[in-house]
């Protein structure tokens, strides 16, 4: 059982690892009371970034900051315009996912058809030894053990300390907030450019590890997925791991269940995660004040000192 | 730099602004152009003249624009109420079968009500699938920018398995493609040698009607004060699930509407993609036009234009769809800054001055 | 409005220089014209389109200027894009996705003078032609190939949608495995999509999971032959040579070449002897190639390859040829008969030995 049982499930963290690296990020944005819709360019300026300086470099530590860092400066533009010139946030977001696709497409014309060596596995030592767990969790490369440390860093920040305090507290209510003295502007700055270094990052899983190469458009709609599991995940970063767990188990197992097969249209095989999505949304949001509880008051809407 | 608010909105700015942003895109738009090894004028007379210089032109601009703008209007009334949207994409698509199927169903006829039937359950289709996450927000309160999104997801699907399997041509060798509407289930066209349709009439008598509604009508005022204030709604006396309701049928209807018109005007029958995602692009759109029926007109027209602007760059210059994107995401993000000039008058301040306002 | 008469001032004075230059300018080149479905980025179907396209400009730098528009919805932008290439002057427009075949042929109607040509689709006219490419030939080998190769006896086929194009390329390599090895069998995984690096990947690993030990595809991406050179089984590239994307794993690739039909057609509207005609072009055309065998394959095999596409070029042999049983036993093609092209144009069916049933 266990020789079908791992790859199916190594195969599920594989296709999460993005999701989770965007949806995370994005719970931060979103905390502090920023919607940015733009999810799916800035993953895509990270990934083909990435994968441009690691076959320029051929240095994995150097295309996993890189791409890193070009989700952050995509973010920035939107912090930018969002911030400081107060533009509408679902509309600025959605104009940042046709700016990226493009602008993606234009830096990766030369990267068509190259390949890149992928990253490399690293076990942890002992641990790796372990039958079935061991293989399972302890030998990944060092995206995915990023994605699972920054999940408890979000949850520990929010939880624990008094930056996340900060945090809440701007996307609660940021004319309180502002009246105690922070500054709203350089928070959410702050915020906005942490998640875009996030989903450069699931940007740059993609196109380092999952599939090491680039082609356009390569993301095909995985940011739009991270931003449905924000709100799945009522805004809390470990619900948003799982969230993608789940999405990305359901659409791997469908793929499994063809294999062995089983008969039913593909297309309602496809819609299964999107289904489950909305029946998990409506069980948790029956709850409806744990739900009032998690979602940013303040969220999407813009902010200037003297409104 | 300061932002200052001003104690109204500035009327000068409100048609400044746009104007303002139009030419910082050409300029910017210049620099990349020269970057790229293209004569900058040419390209901008390319991308933003030459697809409106012939009567065909205008023709396709306007019916590129038609699904913008009737989308863009619907979801005027949802955003104004703070009501978020986001799934006129599924909305449409799912008014698209819906009329279209009705066109298949009837695929001989040659009935003069089969047109407005098909429209009619366009909007009926529209309306459902917008229904389905009012319904959940109204019910158990979940929220609709996901179940919305969620939906397009869905209704993509049902498109693909319809084209794939029972709504495929018998004649049509198994290709994932419909039977053509019959000629009664087509939108006449109403400028001859060109793609010209019925549908761009329709838009133009949605803009004032939903104009109307908007401003000098009970619903147009319940959406606003709902949308700046939720809680003086309740104490205003109309609740807040009948708007809930009222918008997002209005903004699912028109997108169905929208559909249907696409399927039954330039495209002539069912296909596996009917949208090049208009329902996301209208959200743009009806920003872009401060959620205002007149204001959707002109920034669907704008963005349809940059659309053909892209096509005839490649075909005239040789330049990449992609600079298309990058061109679009910047035209965009001058807009959307320059709105700022409207509510916000910028103060150029010196240091002394700074610093005694904040003592 | 002042500066809106400004700008507007500009342009028509810089539009008039502009007219003024293109009119003394003025050099008689054929203009042919591509509308790609995908970006040309795609490494697949679009790129290989775009080669042709390339093939064209360098064999007639001097009298022939291409142009092409990418990434074109079906529909309603499709519509706008073929009539926008049709009035800009364009003699000949190759439109290269199923998608386009009835805006392609309504706009022939519009335009009488201009040429068209639709990729895979079967709607033709005086001034409109089609083509597209017997890939299945190179499936038959392929799967022969891969019936000698296989340890584990499962193929494992990625396939995008249940179309004849993609469920005759099923059949073909399930026939011809068979032929040598008949205990094979086909797990086909739909992945609903052309194009979806990550999902393409996830389908291979799935199939390699349940023991398939060649992966082939029908969707557009290296990504599957990149999970089989990770997980150290064997692939077939589709639509180009994908080598360096798993030169351990690539036994070889279907190569869609369409460069010398495109040059030859534009020779023919060059010369003025263009005509509509139909095209499904092999082995035999060129317009499909195999690429070069992996060194691991033994020598036998490959002989025995490279003896069946001979065969198929000389006519001899017939990827399609009887007896051959549907699914649940019947047989669909008798001994001794093969299958017509009509057949082959429809079939949605699935041969003995795939697992599983088609979408509905």
């Amino acid at each position: 059982m266990s020789e079908l049982f791992v790859p199916v499930l190594l195969t599920i963290i594989t296709a999460s690892t993005p999701l989770v690296f965007a949806a995370a990020g994005e719970v931060v944005v979103e905390k502090s009371g920023v919607l940015n819709l733009g999810v799916e360019g800035m993953m895509i300026v990270g990934a083909v970034i990435a994968f441009a300086v690691g076959v320029k470099t051929e240095s994995a530590a150097l295309a996993i900051i890189s791409g890193a860092a070009g989700g952050m400066l995509t973010a920035f533009i939107f912090g930018f315009l969002t911030l400081r010139l107060l533009a509408n946030q679902v509309a600025t977001g959605l104009a940042l996912t046709i700016f990226g696709l493009g602008l993606s497409a234009l830096i990766g014309h030369g990267f068509v058809g190259k390949t890149f060596s992928g990253l490399p596995k690293i076990g942890v030592p002992f641990l790796e030894q372990i039958p079935v767990l061991g293989p399972l969790l302890f030998v990944h490369d060092i995206l995915v053990y990023l994605s699972v440390i920054a999940v408890f860093l979000i949850t520990y920040v929010f939880n624990k300390t008094r930056l996340g305090l900060i945090i809440r507290a701007v996307g609660e209510n940021h004319h309180a907030a502002h009246s105690i003295g922070y500054s709203i502007v350089w928070v959410r700055m702050g915020c906005i450019l942490f998640g875009g270094s996030m989903a450069g990052l699931g940007g740059a899983y993609l196109s380092l590890a999952y599939t090491p190469l680039w082609v356009e458009g390569m993301t095909a709609g995985r940011g739009w997925i991270a931003l449905a599991l924000v709100v799945f995940a009522s805004w809390r970063a470990w619900r948003a791991f799982f969230g993608a767990y789940l999405f990305g188990g359901i659409t791997i197992i469908q793929l499994h269940a063809q294999g062995f097969g089983v008969d039913i249209a593909s297309q309602f095989l496809s819609m299964l995660p999107y289904l489950a999505t909305i029946v998990v949304l409506v069980l948790i949001s029956n709850n409806s004040s744990r739900m009032m509880l998690n979602a940013p008051a303040d969220l999407g809407k813009s902010f200037h000192a003297s409104d | 730099m300061r932002l200052e608010l001003r104690g109204q909105v500035s009327e000068r700015m409100v048609y400044c602004s746009p104007v303002f942003a139009v030419i910082m895109t050409f300029l910017t738009g210049m620099l990349i152009f020269s970057f790229l090894g293209v004569n900058p004028t040419q390209a901008i007379i390319t991308f933003f003249v030459e697809p409106v210089s012939s009567i065909d032109g205008v023709a396709e601009l306007c019916v590129k624009a038609t699904p913008l703008v009737l989308i863009a209007i619907g979801l005027s009334f949802c955003f104004r109420a703070n009501i978020w949207n986001i799934g006129a994409e599924g909305q449409l698509t799912i008014g698209a079968l819906a009329g279209g199927g009705l066109g298949l169903l009837f695929f001989n006829s040659s009935s003069q009500f089969l047109m407005p039937g098909m429209l009619i359950f366009g909007i009926l289709g529209g309306m459902v699938w917008a229904g389905i996450p009012a319904f959940l927000k109204i019910k158990f309160g979940t929220n609709e920018i996901l179940t919305s999104l969620m939906l397009t997801y869905i209704a993509l699907l049902i498109l693909s398995y319809l084209i794939h399997g029972p709504w495929k041509d018998p004649e049509g060798q198994n290709f994932p493609e419909s039977r053509l509407f019959p000629e009664a289930g087509l939108l006449p066209i109403i400028l001859d040698e060109t793609r010209l349709h019925l549908g761009w009439i329709i838009t133009l008598i949605c803009v004032p009607v939903a104009w109307i509604l908007m401003t000098y009508h009970l619903i147009g005022f319940q959406i606003r004060v709902m949308g700046m204030a939720p809680m003086a709604s309740n104490f205003a006396g109309f609740r807040g699930k009948n708007i809930i309701w009222i918008s997002f049928l209005i903004s699912g209807g028109l997108a169905g509407l929208a559909g249907t018109i696409e399927v039954s005007g330039p495209i002539g029958q069912i296909i596996p993609v009917i949208s090049p995602g208009y329902g996301f692009t209208a959200i743009i759109v009806a920003f872009l036009g401060r959620l205002h029926p007149i204001g959707c007109l002109l920034s669907g027209l704008l963005m349809a234009l940059t659309y053909l602007g892209g096509d005839n760059a490649q075909i005239e210059l040789n330049l990449p769809n992609a600079v298309t994107g990058v061109f679009q995401g910047m035209l965009l993000f001058f807009l959307l800054a320059s709105d700022v000039l409207v509510r916000y008058r910028i103060q150029i301040i010196g240091y002394k001055n700074k610093h005694r306002n904040v003592e | 409005m002042i500066f809106k008469r400004l700008i507007l001032g500009v342009f028509l004075i810089t539009g008039m220089l502009f007219n003024a230059a293109d009119g003394s300018a003025a050099e008689k080149k054929a203009k042919v014209g591509f509308v790609y479905v995908g970006p040309i980025g795609d490494h697949g179907w679009s790129y290989q389109h775009n080669a042709g396209r390339l093939a064209i400009a360098r064999t007639f730098s001097d009298k022939v200027k291409t142009t092409y528009v990418e990434s074109v919805p079906y529909g309603a932008d499709a519509t706008r894009v073929i009539t926008k290439l049709a009035r800009s002057g364009h003699d000949l427009i190759f439109t290269t996705s199923f998608g386009y075949m009835n805006p392609t042929l309504k706009i022939a109607k519009r335009f009488p003078k201009v040429k068209f040509e639709h990729a895979t689709g079967y709607k033709r006219s005086k001034n409109l032609a089609t083509y597209s490419g017997r890939f299945y030939e190179g499936r038959h080998v392929v799967g022969l190939i891969a019936g000698k190769m296989t340890k584990s006896n499962i193929l494992g086929y990625v396939a995008s949608f249940p179309i004849p194009e993609v469920i005759r390329g099923i059949n073909s390599t399930i026939i011809a495995a068979r032929s040598v090895n008949p205990k094979i069998k086909i797990k086909v995984v739909w992945v609903s999509t052309w194009f979806d690096p990550g999902k393409e990947a996830d389908a291979a690993k799935a199939l390699i999971a349940q023991g398939a030990d060649v992966i082939l595809q029908h969707t557009d991406s290296p990504a599957p032959l990149q999970q089989a050179q990770k997980n150290k089984v064997w692939a077939v590239g589709q639509a180009s040579d994908m080598v360096n994307f798993g030169p351990k794993a690539q036994l070889t690739a279907i190569i869609d070449d369409w460069n010398a039909y495109y040059i030859n057609r534009t020779k023919a509207m060059l010369d003025g002897t263009w005509s509509s005609q139909d095209t499904w072009g092999g082995f035999k055309s060129g317009m499909v190639k195999m690429a070069p065998y992996n060194k691991a394959i033994p020598s036998d095999v490959v002989a025995m390859a490279e003896k069946a596409k001979d065969g198929i070029i000389a006519g001899t042999v017939h990827p399609f040829t009887g007896p051959i049983k549907d699914q649940s036993g019947k047989i669909v093609i008798p001994a001794g008969k093969m299958a017509d092209d009509g057949m082959l144009l429809g079939m949605n069916f699935y041969v003995e030995g795939v697992d599983g049933t088609i979408p509905k």
